[in-house]
């Protein structure tokens, strides 16, 4: 740690990965109503604990986001950061926000759009501290040195604030209201958030690989070229069946298709640089969450993605189990992964000693990757037996989920593993034990940076 | 080719490429703005009660167990043509009261099938509900679903 501002990011992670097992007991208790429906019915239904895990979720990747951005832009930028208190009132903010709307929860005290049942108050919070936090990181950007990652960086998360602003409407038309719900749900997953992936895979790769910034940048304009080119547009695959034009179903399957490009682009940048660059950087395990990002992101968002998004295709598998299949697997490849990547990077710094628990890092690397892959596998094969009796021969939506018992089953198995391997990770990362479990060959080298 | 391709050029395409095609997507949405409001879903039966519908809608963050449009969670029926599926636009009268029976006789606490919670609506916001319902199933989904299944 170059910087004593960099510091902040380790209350920012360490909130993140509080809300991440919050996450993961909800995720858990849903995936059981599915196989036992009287479970918590009457005192906390399915829709409550639905909310519950997304919103964390969503929360969790952003404070990692704030997170990261603190830790990265004072190296990148050669400057402490502007205001380390307005970093701390930010974060109180978040964090006043997130319990209020957790507790409001079980309450009923709640909006009722998917992914944005946060109250006013709550939405408004988050709006007050993107603003404190853009204002803090533009002014060290201004002041300090330009480089290609915070640029990008903070174009991204400037369009993260900037999309959220739709969340604030509302209208009464049903169809408009969805028109402008996917500007934030869509453009963010598929349009801003992947610059600052880029942005942070970049970093990683400069500091892990040691490769010349001067290709790194360039794949890194590439890369967000690619993501902006075609996933605005791609945001036509949402736009089939709400009560738009026709139109919609040429232009989002062709857009959305094209989505793959960047994904694919990251794969072949990640393991390009490491393919070249020179340096055996100890953080071994930071190296393999940040290739694991690359990989899943492209078979969870890319393939799962591609899967059922060409209109024809769409038509049948719109709103079933598919669609959950593809969410988790696209959510973790690319924005779980890469917060635990940068994590897994940073906390070493943070706690200013050598890389530590490597081995459990990536055990538990493997437990949720595993968990996820099978918990995509068993989704999808529900989602291919509900599209074909519901959508195809017309059966009962009830009937039909009547027949998918044993799909769930295995999902909660599935989810048991990846809730057990995102507990060991947390421990991995934030209590340092004195020995690895296994000694690498030849002592641990000192942190090349 | 790759080498020749040069930063600076690279950092023109992402700029100059995303704001084109963010010019495109607003205007497109304009469009789409314009077409929702006037042609694909009933401007002039979208009445007080039915923006009334849609708040009872919300309120109880129905769209976390159930899809409509196919868009929300998908633990429970499909809700963007249960009008049509309980005969509406044959029986409107039938099909308003067996929508409200239905809201009030959940749960229906039978083991091992899943449960919708009770909500207590009164019979306005029973009205206004199935107003909202009876609204959305006329909208024109460039015919989704496939079938009344939804
Ligand atoms: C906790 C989850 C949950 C919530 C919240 C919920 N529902 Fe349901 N709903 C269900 C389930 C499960 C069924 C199917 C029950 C059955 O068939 O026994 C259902 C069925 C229905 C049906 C009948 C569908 C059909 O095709 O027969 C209607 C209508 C309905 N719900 C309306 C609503 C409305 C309106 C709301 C919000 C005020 C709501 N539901 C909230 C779980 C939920
Ligand atoms: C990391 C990037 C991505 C993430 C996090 C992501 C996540 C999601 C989520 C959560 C949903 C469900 C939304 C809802 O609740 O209605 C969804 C839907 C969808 N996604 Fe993605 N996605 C990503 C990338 C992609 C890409 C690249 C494609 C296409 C190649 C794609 C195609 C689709 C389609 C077609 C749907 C609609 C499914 C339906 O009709 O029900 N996604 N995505
Ligand atoms: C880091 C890992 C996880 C991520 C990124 C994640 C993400 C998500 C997302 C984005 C949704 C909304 C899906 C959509 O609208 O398409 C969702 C819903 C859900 N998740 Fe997870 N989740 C994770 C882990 C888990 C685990 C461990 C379980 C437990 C088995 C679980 C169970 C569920 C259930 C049951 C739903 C509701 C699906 C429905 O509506 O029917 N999730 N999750
Ligand atoms: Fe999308």
């Amino acid at each position: 740690m170059k910087y004593e501002t960099q510091k902040i990011a380790f209350w920012y992670f360490a909130v993140a990965m509080l809300l991440f097992a919050l996450q993961m007991v909800f995720g858990v208790l849903s995936a059981y109503v599915y196989v036992a429906p009287n479970f918590l019915s009457e005192t906390i239904p399915f829709n409550i604990l639905r909310m519950v895990h997304t919103n964390a979720l969503i929360v969790w990747l952003l404070l990692a986001f704030f997170g990261a951005a603190y830790f990265l832009v004072p190296e990148e930028t050669e400057r402490e950061i502007e205001s380390p208190l307005l970093a701390y009132i930010q974060l109180a903010i978040l964090v006043v926000g997130a319990l209020g709307a957790v507790i409001g929860y079980f309450f009923g005290i709640h909006e009722g759009r998917e992914f944005l049942e946060q109250p006013l108050w709550v939405k408004l919070g988050i709006v007050v501290a993107a603003l404190i936090f853009l204002y803090n990181v533009s002014m060290t950007a201004l002041k300090g040195r330009k480089t290609a990652v915070t640029t990008v960086l903070l174009l991204g998360l400037w369009g993260i604030a900037i999309f959220f602003l739709f969340a604030l409407y509302n209208p009464v038309n049903l169809s408009v209201d969805k028109l402008y719900w996917w500007y934030v749900v869509h453009v963010w997953v598929e349009g801003v958030w992947e610059l600052v992936m880029a942005a942070i895979l970049a970093f990683l790769m400069l500091k892990l690989t040691g490769v010349d910034r001067e290709v790194v940048d360039k794949w890194l304009y590439v890369i967000v070229a690619l993501a902006l080119a075609s996933g605005l547009l791609g945001t036509g695959h949402h736009y089939y069946w709400i009560g738009a034009p026709g139109y919609w179903q040429w232009l989002g399957s062709v857009f959305s298709t094209l989505e793959i490009l960047p994904f694919f682009a990251i794969v072949l940048f990640t393991f390009s640089m490491v393919w070249k660059g020179g340096r055996d950087h100890p953080n071994k395990a930071a190296l393999l969450w940040s290739l694991g990002t690359a990989v899943m992101s492209f078979f969870g968002a890319g393939v799962w993605g591609f899967m059922h998004t060409l209109a024809p295709i769409n038509y049948y598998s719109h709103g079933t189990q598919v669609t959950a299949a593809h969410g988790h697997l696209a959510f973790f490849g690319a924005y779980v992964s890469l917060n635990l990547a940068i994590i897994t990077y940073a906390m070493p710094f943070l706690k200013r000693r050598a890389p530590y628990n490597q081995v459990l890092n990536m055990i538990s690397f493997w437990l949720l990757n595993a968990g996820m892959a099978f918990m995509t596998f068993t989704l999808t094969f529900a989602g291919v037996v509900q599209t074909h009796l519901q959508r195809v021969q017309g059966q009962g939506y009830m009937d039909v989920q009547g027949e998918l018992g044993v799909f769930y089953w295995m999902r909660l198995g599935a989810g048991v593993v990846v809730a057990i391997g995102a507990l060991l990770f947390i421990y991995a990362t934030f209590v340092p034990r004195r020995l690895e479990l296994i000694t690498p060959a030849g002592s641990l080298r000192q942190a090349a940076e | 080719m790759w080498e020749t391709f040069t930063k600076a050029q690279a950092r023109n395409i992402f700029y100059g490429g995303s704001l084109f095609f963010l010019l495109i997507f607003l205007a497109l949405t304009a469009h789409s703005h314009w077409y929702m409001v006037s042609r694909s879903t009933d401007a002039a039966g979208l009445t007080d009660s039915v923006a009334r519908g849609k708040r009872v809608w919300e309120k109880h963050a129905c769209i976390d167990c159930h899809t409509i449009l196919g868009e929300g969670a998908y633990f429970a029926p499909e809700l963007g043509n249960v009008w049509i599926r309980y005969g509406g636009p044959e029986d409107p009268e039938t099909a308003r009261e067996l929508l409200k029976a239905w809201m009030q006789s959940q749960p229906s606490g039978i083991e091992g099938r899943r449960q919708m919670p009770q909500f207590n609506l009164s019979d306005q916001e029973l009205d206004d509900l199935v107003d909202f319902l009876a609204w959305v199933s006329r909208t024109n989904t460039q015919g989704w679903p496939p079938n009344k299944a939804g």
